[in-house]
Parts: C-alpha cells; sequence; structure tokens
C-alpha cells in the first residue's frame, strides 16, 4: 500500500533552476549578415571528422543490417534482390537529409529577421547550452523538444547554429515535403523525412532504423525528434510515441555505443503562432495541408506580437544510468546483432517509462507565463470577473504553483496587477475587459447561425484553454487526490487510494502519468497538498483542512471540463448542437478530449470496436 | 616437403646432425626412463639421492629462498628508480636486468600524476603476529609422518601458499597482513603419496587445496575464512619429473608439479618443446595450467592446454581418474578430461600429465607491424585469422600499451642505433603520416622451418598491407613479448609509488571486439571518476590471441589511489563493472585466468543453472565431504 513505500518526495519547489539570456538581443544590435557568414566550426563527437551525406547513404545500404534484410525479402517475395536493394536505394533517397551549410546560412539570415518580426525576445538557457556541449563531445546525443509549434525545430537549429554547437539532424513527417522548395531546403538544413505511418513495410523500417542508428553509432550528428510525436494542439503533453526512442536506444542496448545522452527541451511559447488554428482543428476542421502557398499567406502573421520564447535544455539523461539494472544487455549475446529482433517485455517497458520520464521532464521545465494563471481563472468564471478580485486571485495562484513546484516566469519585482494587465494586452483576442471586469471574449463579432455561434464561442473557449492546460501537470497530481476525496466521500485512505487509482486509469491518456507509478504519484500529491496545508495525511485517512477548501475546490474545478467531457463522451458532434444552450462546458466538444475519453474507454475494456 | 625430393649436399649434413641429435635423446631418455622406474619402485622415505634429483628445478621446495614473499617473481629481480630518475630492473635474469630505462619515469608521471616524491614503500617482513598458530588434528599429523612425508608448519612456508597474485592479495602482502593461512603445508613426492594424503585427509576430515605455482589471479588460492576445518596445502612443486618420453608418438609423460621453464628446459636438452608458454611459464605448474585450462602465447602452432593433454590423473576422494588408453581422439561419451580440465582443484589432485610435444623449430623469428588506428589492426588480425594463417603468436596492442612498451626502451650505446629509431619515428609519422595519439602495433612470433618462416612472414605482411600496415621491425616485436615476463615486476613497482593495477581477460566474438574494448575502458574510467579516483586511469587492452570466431582480448587497468581512503575497494569495485561490461557485450567469463572465487558470483548466468548444477552433482559424487574445499568455481 502507498503508506509502505520508501518514497521520499523532493521538494519540487526548491528546485534550482538555470538563468535565460536574450539571444535576440545580440541580433537587433548587429548585422544578420555578418552573423549568418560568421565562421561555424561546431564541436564534434570525440574529434570525429563529419562525414558526407553521400557516404552516410553509402554506409546504410551496405549495412549487414539492410543487406540481411533484403536476402530475407528476396527469399520470401522471389523478387530478385538487386529490385528490392534498389528500392531501399529509393527509400532512402526520399528520406535521407542533405544538410549544407549554405542553406543553413540562408536560415540563420532570413529567421533572425522573422524571429524579430514575431517575437521579443527568445531566451535560452546558457547553462543547458555548456552542459549540451560537453555531451556532445562525449557521446552520442538525442535532443527531445517539446512539440507544440511548427516554429519548434526551426529555434533548436537557429540556437544551436547561434552557440556554434553542431547541427542536428531532424526527424520531420512527410507532410513537409509537400511544400514545394521549402520541404527540400528544410532537407538541407538538416531534416530527413519519415512516411507518418509505414506499420508493415519492413524494407521502410530497416532502411529507416538502420540510418537513424548509423548516423547515431558514428556520432555523425545530434539526433533530434519529437517525442510526442506530432504538435500538441492543445498545449498540454501528449503521450509519447516509442518508435523513433527504441531505434536510438537500440546500439546502446546492443554495445555498439558507450552511452547515448538523451536531452529533455522545453520550448516555450508565450503565444503560439497557430493559436487560432488549433482551436478550429480541435472542433474538426480539417488541419491546412502543408503548402508553400499557405506559408507565403501565413506571412500576416509577421505584423502581430507574440512575446517571448524559452527555451530550457535540461540536464543530459545518461541512458546507460537509466538501463542500469533494469536492461540485461547480455540477452543480445546470442543473437548476431545486425539481425533485427523485436524488444523483449522487459525493454520495451523500459523505454515506454523512459518515455514518460522524458515528457515529464520536458514539462517541468516549461516555463509558464502569468498569463497561464489568468487563463485558467477565467475559465473558471466564464461570466467574467472584477479586475481586483482577479489581481488577487491570480497572486494567490502564484503562491500556490510556485509552492508546487512551477516554473514561474514572473520576477517578484513585477506585482500582480501589472503581470494581470500585461498579460491582458498580450491576448486581447482571447480577453475583453470592459468597466473594471475582465472576460472571456465569448461574444461572436457578427452573430451568425447558432451553429457559427456556437463554433465561435468554443474556438474561444479552446484557445484559452490551451493556455490553461500548461499549467496543468503542476495540478495534476494533488488535483487527481482532491478529485478522489470527493469521489470517495470518506476519509480513509485505501477508498481514496483506489479512486485516485481509478482516475489515474481514466485519465492516462490523456495526461502524462507514467505508467506503473500511482504510488509514487500519490504520495507525491499527499506530499503536496499536506505542504501547503490543505489536507491532513494520517496513517489511515486523508482529511481536508479548513483552509485547503479553497485550493481544493480550485483544483477540482480546474479539471472539471476533463470529467465533464468524459461524462459526455465520444458523442457524435451533432447531437450536441441541438442543445446549445444546455451545454456548459464548450471544452467537451474538443476532438482531443473526445479522442483520449475514447481510447480511455477502449483501454479499460466498457467499449469494444466493431470493424464497419 | 621440398627438402625430401631435391636434396642437396648441405641438407644431407643436416640430415646426419640430426639424426645424431636423436640418438643422444634415446640415451637420455632411456637413463630417464631408469632413474623414473628406480623411483617408483623404491618405498621409504625421500633421500639424500632424491633431493638431488629434484633440485634441478628453478624453484625450489622452500620459495621465500629466491621468490619474494610479497610481490611477483624472484628476488633478486625487482624494478627501481635510481638517483637519475632511470629505472633499472636488478639481477641477471632478463634481459632488461642491469639495462638503464630512462623514459619510464617521464611516462609513469605522466600517465599516472604519480611522482617519485610520494613513495608508498612495502613492509620488509610479515608481521610476527599476523600469522596464528597452525590448529592441527594430532592424527592426522601423526598419518603423515607414519608416510613419512615432508610436511611444515612453519609460518614463512604457510604464509606464502595462502595467496596467489591478485592485486589485494599483494597489497595486503606489502602492509604485512595475511588472511587465513593453511595449517600446514605437505609436499608429497609422487601420485602415491597424494593417494595417502587425500586418504589421510578423508579419515580426518581435513580440507586441501592443491598448490602448485602460486601464480593464480582469481583468487583461487585464498583459504575460505568460513571453513571450519583445518586446511592442508597439498604443494605439488616436489613432483616434478619427466617420467618418460615417447618418440614414436612425440608425447611425454610427466608429473604435474613441474613449472613451465624447468619442464621446457628438460624437453629442449632432448630437442623436444611442448610449446606451451603462458605468460607466468616461469612459474605456473603443468597441473595449474590443467586445473584452469590454460592458454599459452603460441597456442597457434601447438594448442591451448586441453589440446596438449593426451591424458590425465588425478586422485580424487572416490578414486583415481584417468583413460585407459592414449588414443588421440576418443568417442567415449562426454569427456571426462573435461571434469578435470578447470576444476581449480575443487575435485582432486592431478598427479601426471601426458603431453604431446614436438622438435624444436628451427628458426624462430620476431616481428611487428604497425597500423594507423586500432580498428584496421583489429580488421588485419580478423583477417589473418580468416586465412588461417596465423604465426604462433600475433598481439595487437593498442596506443596506450605501445607507448608503454616504448617507455621500457633500455638506453641505447650507440648513435646509430638512436638515429635509426628517429629515422623510422619521422618516417612512420611524417612519412606515412600515422597519428602518434592513434597508431597501434601488432606484434609477430613465427616459428618453424627457416624456409617456411620466411614465406608465412611474408604472407601475413601482405595481408597487414591491405589494413595500411607498416613492418616495424623485430626489435618492437620482441619487446612486446618481453613486457609481459616483466609486467608483474612493474606493478610492485609502482605500489611502491601509490598506483596500483591488474589484469584481466576475456574472449569475445569478432564482430563485437572494437565494441567492448571501447566501452570497458570508458566504464573503467567513468567508474575511476565515480568512485573518486583523482588521477585518470590507465585502461589499456590487446588483442592476445585469435581464433576462427572470435579472439581473446587482455586489459591493463591501473591507477594512482593517493586520497583514497580504501583504494581497494574502489579498485574491486571498478573490477566488477568492468567485469559486468564486459558480460554486457558478449564477453566470456574468462579466456585462461578461470574463475576462482572473483568470479563466481557469474557463473550461474554464464552456463545456466542446469549447467552449474552439473557441475554441482559432478563435485557432489567425486568429493561428497568436500575434502577439496577452496570453494573455488561452484
Amino acid at each position: 500500500m502507498a503508506s509502505n513505500t520508501l518514497y521520499s518526495p523532493r521538494d519540487p519547489a526548491l528546485k534550482k533552476r538555470d538563468d535565460f539570456e536574450d539571444i535576440l538581443e545580440e541580433r537587433r544590435s548587429s548585422s544578420d549578415l555578418r552573423y549568418a557568414l560568421r565562421c561555424y566550426v561546431p564541436v564534434v563527437y570525440k574529434g570525429i571528422a563529419p562525414c558526407k551525406p553521400g557516404v552516410l547513404k553509402t554506409a546504410v545500404l551496405q549495412s549487414d543490417r539492410l543487406r540481411h534484410v533484403v536476402a530475407e525479402m528476396s527469399k520470401e517475395t522471389g523478387e530478385s534482390a538487386d529490385v528490392i536493394r534498389e528500392e531501399a536505394s529509393g527509400i532512402l533517397e526520399e528520406m535521407a537529409h542533405r544538410l549544407r551549410l549554405g542553406t543553413v546560412r540562408f536560415f540563420a539570415y532570413s529567421l533572425s529577421k522573422a524571429f524579430k518580426a514575431l517575437f521579443q525576445r527568445v531566451r535560452v538557457n546558457e547553462d543547458g547550452i555548456q552542459r549540451l556541449q560537453q555531451s556532445i563531445q562525449e557521446h552520442p546525443v538525442v535532443l527531445l523538444p517539446s512539440h507544440r509549434s511548427y516554429m519548434d525545430f526551426l529555434i533548436m537549429s537557429y540556437i544551436l547554429y547561434t552557440y556554434d554547437l553542431s547541427l542536428p539532424v531532424i526527424a520531420a513527417g512527410m507532410d513537409f515535403l509537400g511544400m514545394k522548395i521549402v520541404g527540400e531546403m528544410l532537407r538541407m538544413s538538416g531534416a530527413f523525412f519519415i512516411r507518418r505511418s509505414f506499420g508493415g513495410d519492413k524494407l521502410y523500417w530497416a532502411v529507416f532504423s538502420e540510418y537513424v542508428k548509423t548516423m547515431l553509432r558514428n556520432g555523425y550528428a545530434p539526433i533530434e525528434f519529437f517525442l510526442e510525436g506530432t504538435r500538441s494542439r492543445t498545449c498540454k503533453s501528449l503521450t509519447p510515441k516509442l518508435g523513433l526512442l527504441n531505434i536510438v536506444m537500440e546500439p546502446f542496448f546492443k554495445g555498439e555505443v558507450f552511452d547515448v545522452s538523451l536531452v529533455p527541451i522545453s520550448i516555450s511559447y508565450e503565444r503560439v503562432l497557430e493559436e487560432a488554428l488549433y482551436a478550429r482543428e480541435l472542433l474538426g476542421v480539417p488541419k491546412p495541408k502543408e503548402s508553400t502557398s499557405g506559408l507565403l499567406k501565413a506571412r500576416k502573421i509577421l505584423s502581430e506580437d507574440y512575446g517571448s520564447i524559452h527555451v530550457y535544455f535540461g540536464h543530459p539523461v545518461s541512458l546507460r544510468s537509466l538501463a542500469q539494472g533494469r536492461i540485461n544487455r547480455s540477452q543480445y549475446n546470442l543473437l548476431p546483432r545486425h539481425i533485427p529482433r523485436r524488444p523483449s517485455q522487459e525493454t520495451q517497458a523500459f523505454v515506454n517509462e523512459t518515455a514518460y520520464r522524458l515528457v515529464r521532464l520536458q514539462e517541468e521545465n516549461m516555463v509558464l507565463r502569468p498569463w497561464v494563471l489568468v487563463a485558467a481563472l477565467l475559465l473558471q468564471n466564464p461570466d467574467g470577473v472584477d479586475m481586483e478580485r482577479l489581481v488577487e486571485q491570480t497572486s494567490w495562484l502564484r503562491g500556490l504553483a510556485v509552492s508546487f513546484g512551477a516554473f514561474l516566469d514572473w520576477p517578484d519585482y513585477v506585482s500582480a496587477s501589472k503581470a494581470v494587465a500585461s498579460s491582458l494586452a498580450l491576448h486581447t483576442g482571447l480577453v475583453r475587459t470592459e468597466g473594471g471586469r475582465a472576460q472571456l471574449a465569448m461574444e461572436p463579432k457578427e452573430p451568425g447561425s447558432p451553429e457559427e455561434d456556437l463554433f465561435d464561442r468554443a474556438a474561444s473557449v479552446l484557445s484559452c484553454a490551451s493556455y490553461r492546460n500548461q499549467i496543468l501537470h503542476v495540478f495534476l497530481r494533488p488535483a487527481l487526490l482532491g478529485m478522489a476525496m470527493q469521489m470517495a466521500e470518506a476519509s480513509r485512505k485505501d477508498d481514496i487510494y483506489s479512486c485516485f487509482s481509478f482516475l489515474r486509469d481514466v485519465f492516462s491518456n490523456e495526461f502524462i502519468l507514467c505508467p506503473g507509478g500511482t504510488v509514487q504519484d500519490f504520495d507525491e500529491a499527499c506530499y503536496m497538498l499536506t505542504k501547503c496545508a490543505a489536507v491532513h495525511v494520517q496513517k489511515q485517512e486523508v482529511v481536508a483542512t479548513e483552509k485547503g477548501q479553497r485550493i481544493l475546490s480550485f483544483l477540482t474545478s480546474l479539471f472539471q471540463p476533463f470529467l465533464k467531457g468524459y461524462q459526455v463522451g465520444p458523442a457524435p458532434f451533432l447531437e450536441l448542437v441541438d442543445y446549445p444552450r444546455e451545454l456548459t462546458c464548450y471544452e467537451a466538444l474538443s476532438s482531443d478530449v473526445q479522442k483520449n475519453a475514447l481510447a480511455a474507454l477502449l483501454r479499460m475494456k466498457v467499449v469494444r470496436k466493431l470493424k464497419v | 616437403m621440398a627438402s625430401e625430393s631435391f636434396g642437396s649436399e648441405e641438407e644431407e649434413q643436416q640430415q646426419q646432425q640430426q639424426r645424431r641429435r636423436r640418438a643422444d635423446r634415446r640415451v637420455r631418455a632411456l637413463s630417464g626412463h631408469l632413474e623414473g622406474r628406480a623411483e617408483q619402485a623404491r618405498d621409504g622415505p625421500p633421500t639424500e639421492r632424491d633431493t638431488e634429483l629434484r633440485s634441478r628445478s628453478a624453484v625450489p621446495r622452500r620459495r621465500q629462498e629466491v621468490m619474494k614473499w610479497n610481490g611477483w617473481g624472484y628476488s633478486d629481480s625487482r624494478f627501481f628508480f635510481n638517483k637519475k630518475g632511470q629505472a633499472e630492473l636488478t639481477g641477471k635474469r632478463y634481459r632488461l636486468s642491469g639495462s638503464l630505462i630512462p623514459g619510464l619515469k617521464d611516462w609513469f608521471e605522466g600517465t599516472f600524476g604519480a611522482d617519485l616524491k610520494h613513495e608508498s614503500p612495502a613492509k620488509v617482513a610479515l608481521c610476527a603476529g599476523a600469522v596464528p598458530p597452525p590448529s592441527l588434528g594430532e592424527a592426522f599429523v601423526a598419518g603423515l609422518q607414519a608416510a613419512a612425508l615432508p610436511f611444515s608448519v612453519e609460518t614463512e612456508d604457510r604464509a606464502f601458499r595462502s595467496h596467489g597474485h591478485c592485486l589485494h592479495e599483494i597489497f595486503a602482502l606489502r602492509r604485512g597482513k595475511v588472511g587465513r593461512v593453511p595449517d600446514l603445508v605437505v609436499w608429497p613426492g609422487c601420485h602415491d603419496d597424494v593417494v595417502k594424503i587425500i586418504k589421510l585427509a578423508c579419515q580426518h576430515n581435513v580440507c586441501l587445496i592443491p598448490y602448485g605455482g602460486g601464480t593464480s589471479v582469481s583468487n583461487a588460492l585464498e583459504c575460505p575464512v568460513e571453513e571450519p576445518r583445518a586446511i592442508v596445502s597439498v604443494d605439488t612443486s616436489q613432483m616434478n619429473r619427466i617420467l618418460w618420453v615417447d618418440e614414436k608418438n612425440l608425447t611425454v609423460h610427466v608429473e604435474a608439479g613441474i613449472i613451465g621453464q624447468d619442464l621446457e628446459r628438460h624437453l629442449g636438452e632432448q630437442g623436444y618443446c611442448t610449446g606451451h608458454e603462458p605468460d607466468s611459464m616461469e612459474f605456473s605448474s603443468l597441473g595449474g595450467w590443467v586445473a584452469t585450462r590454460a592458454s599459452g602465447m603460441k597456442k597457434n602452432v601447438y594448442g591451448n592446454i586441453e589440446d596438449l593433454v593426451v591424458h590425465v590423473r588425478m586422485v580424487t576422494p572416490r578414486g583415481v581418474i584417468e583413460k585407459s588408453c592414449l588414443g588421440p581422439r576418443v568417442s567415449i561419451g562426454p569427456d571426462v578430461h573435461h571434469f578435470v580440465l578447470g576444476s581449480e582443484g575443487t575435485l582432486g589432485v592431478i598427479t601426471e600429465v601426458t603431453l604431446k610435444i614436438r622438435p624444436i623449430p628451427a628458426y624462430r623469428k620476431y616481428g611487428s607491424v604497425v597500423f594507423p588506428d586500432f580498428e584496421r589492426g583489429v580488421a588485419c588480425l580478423r583477417e589473418v585469422a580468416r586465412q588461417r594463417c596465423a604465426p604462433a603468436s600475433i598481439r595487437l596492442m593498442d596506443n596506450k600499451q605501445f607507448h608503454f612498451g616504448q617507455a621500457l626502451k633500455p638506453q641505447v650505446s650507440s648513435i646509430f642505433t638512436s638515429f635509426l629509431d628517429g629515422l623510422k619515428k619521422f618516417y612512420i609519422t611524417k612519412v606515412k603520416g600515422f597519428d602518434p595519439q592513434c597508431l597501434c602495433v601488432a606484434t609477430l612470433l613465427f616459428e618453424g622451418d627457416r624456409e617456411r618462416v620466411l614465406w608465412h612472414e611474408k604472407q601475413v605482411y601482405d595481408i597487414a598491407a591491405k589494413f595500411g600496415g607498416l613492418a616495424a621491425g623485430e626489435d618492437n616485436g620482441q619487446r612486446g613479448y618481453m613486457l609481459t615476463f616483466v609486467i608483474a615486476y612493474l606493478r610492485d613497482l609502482g605500489m611502491d609509488y601509490y598506483v596500483i593495477g591488474e589484469s584481466f581477460e576475456t574472449s569475445v566474438p569478432w564482430d563485437r571486439v572494437l565494441d567492448l574494448c571501447r566501452n570497458v575502458k570508458e566504464q573503467v574510467v567513468r567508474e575511476c571518476r565515480e568512485r573518486g579516483v583523482q588521477f585518470s586511469p590507465l585502461c589499456t587492452c590487446r588483442v592476445t590471441q585469435t581464433y576462427d570466431a572470435g579472439a581473446c582480448v587482455y586489459f591493463y587497468f591501473a591507477f594512482n589511489y593517493r586520497g583514497l581512503a580504501d583504494p581497494i575497494h574502489v579498485y574491486e569495485q571498478v573490477e566488477q563493472t568492468a567485469r559486468a561490461e564486459i558480460l554486457a557485450n558478449g564477453g566470456s567469463l574468462s579466456h585462461h585466468h578461470g574463475v576462482g572465487k572473483l568470479r563466481k558470483q557469474w557463473m550461474r548466468e554464464a552456463v545456466s543453472d542446469a549447467g552449474l548444477g552439473m557441475l554441482r552433482s559432478v563435485k557432489e559424487y567425486v568429493d561428497p565431504d568436500n575434502i577439496f574445499g577452496n570453494r573455488n568455481l561452484l
């Protein structure tokens, strides 16, 4: 049981984090052209001379692994090996990057211009950069940024170029190749393209994994990919995808490299470029296809202010240390290493757990602006709130968030009223302030059909929610405990724990909850709530205190939309439109919530999938 | 062969000489047989004549007379730094003895961050109180006396047989400490003596630990502290006769206590050799080789010990194990020899062994090849193994070991030699563009007829050239082999200056050699750092044997322990993680050092539960009372 474990929670509020530097500052005062053309000599892994992309391709095509797979397939299909090899070569051609310094310099120049127009600041923790520089020289490095925007990988490469670090090779979705010229330019700045799905295609998988592994083994360049697999439309972290992580870990498991450094990177936007698009997408408007003309049309965003970006390079995590005592590497001793093999259960569990761990590290180091607090409060008061009260509540929430370990970018000298005011100013599209009251901008500019009105209202709620979502990970565990206490309707610890465990299970598609970490999460939640004196944890009981009511009711109402969303269930959209007035929770309309709820129900075997 | 069909005058002369030599040998062998028979026929206590015969051994019964009690090898041979800071090896026994080695100091200080000003000298003598008096059953001792078996309860004799040459053992001795020591040392003189001793031990429930040359590096000789019975060390060193030589079948029958150098010397006098040359052959014994599955440097020509053994006799509590014939190969169920080979003293005492012998080769030649880097060196060795044309010995030293070897160059007397050396260096680094921080050297030893050797040499150098290798002369090759004989003496020198070190080995499939070498070295460096070692450690490796399916890799690992409270503990932790890393990278638990007690913890993993059970059941049948209670292996 929970109380018997020896888990001693570290106080999250005491976590020391690095300071930030604004890399745009220098760009505003010196020539972009000179910056783009400057001498660029990055440090490399163990002093290895980076090989040309062409050499890399040959190495992949001639690898034992690929030859083995080609021979196997040839035996199976009866096709000649040459034909299959030709096919493999084609796949590689389509996939491989062609990093060219010239293109990189072009991007360095144009991105400097664009960033200066878009953002006030691009702030980076330089200590993290230094740690990264050290890691790059010692072991192959895998960069794992969070994914909120198309800007993510541009920003990453831009920063690495700025700090004279080797440019990463980036796993990108094939959709980018649809963009004329731009796709190829991305390729020349280090992107390699993978198909979104290639389920049973053995050859594709072999080429792809060998390509990535070859780069990793040779220490060719840091490898960058998004654990979340795709951009999070809701601004909360997505449950990690394991394919690429499996691939980059394998060379270590097989002893081909001594260690691999996994670097979680948190990129937080004060205002996401795709803000409005995401809300529409969540409401069922299909994602616009990536195209060059679309990109050009989108240039009007250049005229808006998107605030600051914070990029936090976390501590490199040594895969070797993680795997110590978990993975028995001698399991690979009895089979030639080039013969592909399904990872053992033990390995899969380890990879999965590591992935969650890394995403949590991303979450922890995600910089939060005061605005996310304001957004959270506004969503709880759909009818608006007095400015004074909003300021007071924000200030209170700030204290709570900090004590739970939130990485809040809110220096002490900025007063609450100022912070609230500047937050509202940056997000005028979402909030209306009139007569000393602040309210979500829900009323459509020009009244249309009821469907359109509903759509607009839902869109603005979802946009606002995407900011609140950024802080959910801070409150998630204590809130689950709070909800469990409500659900259990008793104070016995065992009952509460089982409710907690149930809720955690239900929401494990929605939030980052490490599989098998229930006990730890429960203890953590108890610890956090005890620390702020909201509950009293005894041996057998968990009791809410007088003072804790405010905290607990805030926490439960913070997660209310999800609870509601899951209660409504994945009901058809149109049905709800008939009762717009009865629907109090617009967030239940989010396709993301519906998708996750359905997945949870399927996982918990409440519903069954029938082929239609 | 060519010589048979085109016999010239010269060759005829050679043949005549050969015939004469053979006749000589026969006469000598015959007299040897007679002596041996006389020995065996005689009952009763050993006589004056007997000791005379046995004293031909390089190591006497009282080992302490010529060997160090707290270090490696002969008392008269040790390294030291003279007043000018040049290293010297005392004595006259080795090629290096007496010459000055100017480069060692700089290498030593540079590699370890050591300083000649910081000394950590060894205690001169064993503390009187360190060894408790023997506790023995009188009946057992009386039994020994009745059988007229020579034995000793002297402190020195007992302490000498309480250890092998693991780092922690020598380190403790240097500080005047010994662990548990045997209560008595007994010297059987022949097979029958051993039978008597074991019978007595079974009667009186005494624990026996066989002792051969004492060169174990697996903690195999340590007397288990938890053993409640009296422990008796059975020192086989006096069973050292060559009982017969059979020139028709090219075999020799030897008592198992004979040490390597004596065996080769005596056989050499008759024009033969076994060709089994482990690095420890100066001191290690034939029985020890069999009991640990030893490997010799020249195994490519002569084979490892298991290939050389034709017949073994081992006395166990259950009786004598031996085969009934000397057939070269048999199909009579699982080979019982393989319970004896590698039994590490847990089943009984090996008393007599029949080995294959070969005529001493007419010609031997050293050689060496420089490679631009270790990767290409390994690739070359792999190709040599693939073509099955490995010379008697081929070893590839990594860059650090190459520098180590260079630091051991004795001072050259002639300007011409030093000029030549400079020229060679210039050619390799400047003209050929080898990076001195990457290049590595393979050392070679060819044996056989002169023509064959020369042809073989060309074949190997041609392969090497394909991998960018350049022939680098005989001298470098010879120095490489010398290093292995003096390395243990050098460890004692290091320990005078706060540097401790050890070697460990493994065998691994070819495709994993590079990965294993790199990962193990990095693991050692990382572990040292994490354990608070102040100075970066030396971890270097060489590929010492090639096989069809893999290679043997040998590591040296040493570090400067100044500032550490418990250096031996740190050392052991690092060695453990290094071994775990070896296993994780597909390496074996041991190629030739054996398991002993040092690597016992991994046996289950290494041979599976059922495998371990098989070995256990053999032990249980052969030695139900655990008379051979050294607790090795299982």
